[in-house]
């Protein structure tokens, strides 16, 4: 890690509880994390160890129950929902296992779908989008509905529209748990290819192979980091 | 986001689910095309009692004996002292009155040849073709002599005309009415039918008052040259109330009632009576209305209702726009816009079909009909109120979802 750069996302004692019934059930028990600027990180771990616990809440989609977590220097904790909802806009962008695309609007207004909640001023959010689809390679099947398209491409989909507000972190959690092989390895050059851009990457995944494109790998285990391993350059 | 988007894929949203958003609307449909039907027959009732009030003449009292009873007799004569000539020639001293037609009503069979036709009788004199407005559309009118010769002399309505001659003209003739002679110096020119006393006000014949009580409906025992009512002209400009007053305080004096006694006659404004029974109609009217606004909040349950469906339905769908950076307020918008577009498009077609209702109660019920583009816009300006209204519970709803949660809703 380069000395003296402020990590973009930091994690300070991040616990998670579920209470179901009577019974306490923690996601988290006090994580502590600094993801670097460009970085590109794998989350691994068994299913309930808290990956994507951790991933909703970088994505401030889901709150701790204690601990605080910063984005480019904001606690999140400080922020109001219309905030969060702006950050989430404009800073972050999503991409989840199973697409999350509207079916009855094309590939171009699915893209667009960021630009339209934007609260910056968007000057041609169609060209925007159209820049984002031809960016993952959809260029040609902007007017196509995500029935229309396969697996691999409707992921392609959901990465562009996640690019469309051009946000510094990239969030996918199990990108590639609904592809085959071949099309994953599309993906996964992908987002290996917006790492290298300067986007910090966060993926989740169960896969090795799919780990292996990160520089970064943290694994996880009954809510804590177990290993957190970063390959030598 | 802005409107245009909110409502565009507002719009989307109905389209994709058609026939449930055809049923939905159904209901507001139905509420403001009733809404529209009832209004437009009510506002067509007091639309003719205007015209009627107006044909009327709303610068006439009239004056009948009798104590204390409201409203005009059915007719027939009174046990009270009755009027005479005398008092008519009193009354039209009084400055502010510009005729006094005297009048004695009755029900006479006419018959002419074979031919034979019941129908309503006025004896009067020439101040009645004023205060009436009457003109003729053939022949004359008697004039003052004829009045009190008490010729055989009579002016019918076109009703009376159409039954006894059928497209000859009755100028000339002879009828007979309950026996008597009488030649037909005059036809009136159409008045149409009224809601109002009397119904078809072509029904009708004029004859001097001196011909009537001397010859057709009988004599007074007791009283020579008996008046039944009178019909009294008022100045233009001048008070009615006033005008009231003052002929209350004067026939006073004529008929000798002490101060403190009773009065033993009316004077009373027709226009008011109708007014009063047009009021019930009204009530009448805006109790219909407000039946069928019931119908229209029924209406709006269900929008609600379906947008609670639509809102639970698209749960994953606002936890996803929400992900990508949705405020509250735009899931809000984007909820409400469609409750409004529902409730605008069902207050659109809704109107058109409470025209047509109208319309078709018109020609069936012969209703009088007032459709004004007033009604057609609260009734819209009511329906967008209501999907506002019943529109915001769901949305604020879907607004307030945590969007971990809505993105996890299967």
């Amino acid at each position: 890690m380069p000395a003296g750069t402020p990590p973009i996302i930091t994690c300070r004692d991040l616990t998670k509880v579920y209470r179901m019934g009577t019974q306490e059930v923690f996601a988290l028990r006090g994580v502590n994390l600094d993801f670097t600027e460009g970085e590109m990180t794998a989350i691994m771990g068994p299913s309930g160890s808290g990956k994507s616990t951790l991933m909703n809440m970088i994505g401030a989609l889901d709150v701790p129950t204690s601990g605080e977590l910063t984005i480019k220097g904001r606690p999140l904790s400080k922020l109001s929902r219309d905030e969060l909802a702006d950050l989430r806009n404009e800073t972050i962008g999503f991409v989840f296992q199973q697409f999350n695309l509207l079916h009855r609007a094309s590939a171009l207004a699915n893209v667009k779908l960021p630009l339209l909640y934007s609260r910056k001023p968007v000057e041609d959010a169609n060209a925007r989008a159209r820049e984002c689809l031809e960016m993952v390679g959809l260029g040609d099947r902007m007017d196509h509905r995500p029935m229309q398209l396969s697996g691999g491409q409707q992921q392609r989909v959901a990465i562009a529209r996640a690019l469309a507000c051009q946000p510094s972190i990239l969030l996918a959690d199990e990108p590639t748990g609904a592809l085959d092989t071949k099309t994953s390895e599309g993906i996964m050059d992908l987002l290996t290819g917006l790492s290298t851009d300067g986007i910090t990457v966060i993926l989740v995944t169960h896969e090795d192979e799919v780990a292996a494109y990160a520089s970064r790998q943290i694994h996880f285990r009954d809510g804590k980091v177990e290993r957190d391993e970063r390959k030598s350059a | 986001m802005k409107l245009g988007v909110a409502f565009r894929s507002a719009l989307e949203a109905l389209i994709a689910n058609p026939l449930r958003s055809f049923l939905t609307m159904l209901g507001i449909m139905i509420g403001v095309a009733s809404v529209m039907a009832m209004m437009a027959i009510s506002e067509g009732a007091a639309k003719q009692v205007d015209d009627q009030i107006a044909s009327l003449g709303a610068s006439n009292l009239t004056i009948a004996p009798g104590a204390s009873r409201r409203g005009p007799r059915s007719g027939g004569a009174s046990s009270d002292q009755p009027f005479t000539d005398a008092d008519v020639e009193l009354i039209r001293q009084e400055p502010f009155v510009t005729a006094v037609a005297a009048r004695n009503s009755g029900s006479v069979t006419v018959i002419s040849g074979q031919d034979n036709w019941s129908t309503s009788l006025y004896g009067t004199n020439t101040d009645y073709f004023i205060t009436q407005s009457l003109s003729v559309a053939e022949g004359r009118f008697f004039d003052d002599r004829e009045v009190s010769s008490g010729a055989a002399v009579a002016i019918i309505g076109k009703t009376v005309a159409d039954s006894l001659f059928e497209g000859t003209n009755p100028v000339g003739q002879t009828i007979r009415a309950n026996n008597v002679p009488l030649e037909i110096i005059g036809v009136l020119e159409s008045r149409g039918a009224s809601a109002g006393p009397g119904g078809d006000r072509d029904d009708v014949i004029i004859v001097p008052i001196n011909t009537a009580r001397n010859r057709i409906t009988g004599g007074n025992p007791t009283v020579a040259k008996y008046v039944n009512d009178m019909e009294v002209g008022i100045a233009d400009g001048y008070d009615m109330t006033d005008a009231q007053e003052q002929l209350e305080a004067r026939l006073r004096e004529i008929r000798r009632i002490a101060p403190g006694g009773a009065d033993d006659f009316r004077v009373f404004n027709i226009a008011d009576f109708i007014r009063a029974r047009s009021s019930t109609q009204a009530t009448f009217g805006v109790l219909l209305a407000f039946t069928a606004a019931v119908s229209l909040i029924v209406g709006g349950v269900g929008v609600m209702n379906i947008m609670l469906v639509s809102v639970t339905e698209r749960t994953r769908e606002i936890g996803l726009r929400m992900a990508v950076g949705a405020r509250g307020i735009d899931i809000l918008g984007q909820f409400l816009a469609e409750a409004l577009a529902l409730c605008l498009l069902g207050g659109v077609i809704g109107s058109a079909l409470g025209v047509g209702a109208a319309n078709l109660a018109a020609k069936l019920g012969e209703f009088p009909v007032e459709i004004s583009p007033r009604i057609a816009i609260i009734a819209i300006g009511a329906s967008a109120l209501i999907g506002l209204f019943f529109g915001f519970f769901p949305a604020r709803q879907a607004a307030r979802l945590n969007p971990i949660e809505a993105l996890r809703h299967e």
